[in-house]
């Protein structure tokens, strides 16, 4: 039933908010949603805003809670856990060694350098300072972010500029499972040629990636195959090929 | 996967038989940062004293990997084993500096109180560890004969820190260590003790009201309510999906820059 090379297995996957202080009024968001994805695919979702694109995503990183269903993942050791079931440990675990997240903000520290906001997450797994920062350079680099501002905190950067170094962050760990919200939202021609050819270079080296791209150029060039979500239907996803 | 360095099961401490924490359950790992979150008067530097036996827990118990070889009761241990425990592997970071420093002696002498409790004599060596930790502490070594009364806000709560990590201790407890402070200070405490965290694998509790601290510093959050933990989890979780009501008020009531 499971391919060797199958990474993410979500079933009957539901979330739904409930908002205690505003009447508890419930706000179901996710409801039966299913899909696998593996090494080498680009998955991308697309539906209308409201359809739970990035509340999927977050569900994906552990950053929501599921109300239901499973979200298991691979880890890079070969283990499976299910996201919907693991403890704060086990999620920490995943997040350093197998699931990378862009997010479309940069939460920036104040003070930390853009080189070692880069090389964070390879210090995380043990790399010397030295070769994290090497290779941070050569991420940002690629990303047309100007070496002069390589020592500023990215708190005062421009938001296309925030972007790449998010971006770079979260591809410089090499996380097997890579998840994208819109990572291109604010970058011009050329950087979002630099940002498709990494998303393709990572699904040639196997890596799977989940995204949102509300741009349709980059859409068709990244993408393998599309989820579609609709807003708070039942059955709501369709996954076509 | 590493070993817990702190469990504490079933924790209840109450100054008379209702206000204090009460069933508190957590593990703290090397490295983590945790923060407790909630309201004053809900417990939360409560449950910092009793975990640490300032203030004896009535029930439930405390275990802490010792000798790093296993979690040990601190029920079982002596008097003098836990104040030994107390000076040298656990670090104490008050709200107000005054509570934590000596404010007559000098800003060099408040840093090697800890190395000479534990038996470090030599004054050369003192001195030189002393403005090691006021330079890591960005304050001008040159201020080491300075008592700290001379010193501002910020720098005094930057002194009590370098006094509790003088001895590399491998858990520091934190009461409120920014709120007496002005935010432009706050942002660099909060960085600098980012910083020592990665750098010393410290495991810290951290006690605050504010929930930008523990997005920045922590990577777990205990929300407290009435001396119990309502909900506990991944800080960017409890923030960004708050399930108990008590959690999504206190979310909802952060202004957004």
């Amino acid at each position: 039933m499971t391919t060797p090379d199958l990474m993410i297995d979500v079933r009957a996957l539901h979330k739904q908010f409930l908002l205690h202080n505003q009447g508890g009024i419930r706000l179901p968001v996710l409801q039966a949603v299913g899909f696998q994805a593996s090494a080498g695919d680009c998955l991308v979702l697309s539906g209308p805003s409201g359809a739970g694109k990035s509340t999927l995503l977050r569900c994906l990183y552990g950053n929501y809670l599921a109300s239901g269903g499973s979200i298991r993942v691979r880890a890079a050791d070969g283990q499976w856990t299910d996201l919907a079931e693991a403890d704060e440990q086990q999620v920490l675990a995943l997040r350093r060694g197998t699931i990378a997240y862009v997010s479309q903000f940069l939460r920036a520290i104040p003070r930390v350098p853009t080189l070692d906001v880069v090389a964070e997450p390879l210090r995380q797994v043990g790399e010397a300072a030295g070769p994290a920062r090497e290779r941070a350079a050569a991420l940002l680099a690629r990303l047309n972010v100007p070496e002069r501002l390589w020592a500023l905190s990215p708190a005062t950067f421009s938001g296309g500029e925030q972007q790449r170094v998010n971006i770079a962050r979260g591809f410089i760990g090499g996380h097997p499972i890579l998840l994208l919200d819109e990572p291109t939202a604010s970058l011009d021609a050329g950087n979002r040629a630099v940002v498709v050819d990494l998303i393709r270079e990572a699904r040639a080296a196997g890596r799977c990636l989940v995204g949102i791209f509300h741009d349709d150029a980059v859409r068709d060039a990244v993408a393998t195959r599309t989820l579609a979500l609709q807003a708070a239907a039942p059955e709501a996803a369709a996954l076509t090929a | 996967m590493t070993r817990a360095l702190l469990s504490v099961r079933n924790l209840t401490r109450t100054w008379d038989g209702v206000h204090g924490c009460r069933g508190v359950s957590f593990d703290l790992y090397p490295g983590e940062v945790l923060c407790v979150v909630g309201e004053s008067g809900s417990g939360k530097s409560t449950l910092l004293q009793a975990l640490s036996w300032q203030a004896e827990p009535e029930s439930g118990s405390v275990w802490y990997d010792v000798d790093r070889a296993g979690l040990v009761d601190l029920a079982t241990l002596t008097g003098a084993q836990r104040r030994l425990l107390a000076r040298t592997d656990w670090g104490f970071v008050r709200q107000h500096a005054r509570d934590g420093l000596r404010m007559q002696v000098s800003a060099g002498a408040n840093i090697a109180e800890r190395l000479m409790a534990v038996g470090q004599r030599h004054y050369g060596a003192l001195r030189e560890a002393a403005a090691g930790w006021l330079d890591r502490m960005e304050i001008d070594a040159a201020r080491l004969d300075d008592a700290p009364a001379a010193f501002s806000g910020g720098m005094q709560q930057r002194l009590q820190i370098a006094r509790n990590l003088v001895t590399h201790p491998r858990l520091v407890l934190m009461d409120e260590p920014t709120a007496s402070l002005d935010v432009s200070v706050q942002a660099r405490l909060l960085d600098l003790l980012r910083q020592l965290v990665t750098d010393l694998r410290l495991a810290a509790i951290v006690v605050t009201h504010d929930l930008a601290v523990a997005r920045l510093l922590a990577q777990r959050t205990l929300v407290m309510r009435g001396g119990s933990v309502v909900e506990s989890g991944l800080t960017d979780q409890i923030l960004d999906d708050p399930q108990h009501p008590y959690t999504q008020l206190l979310v909802s009531s952060i202004l957004q820059s």
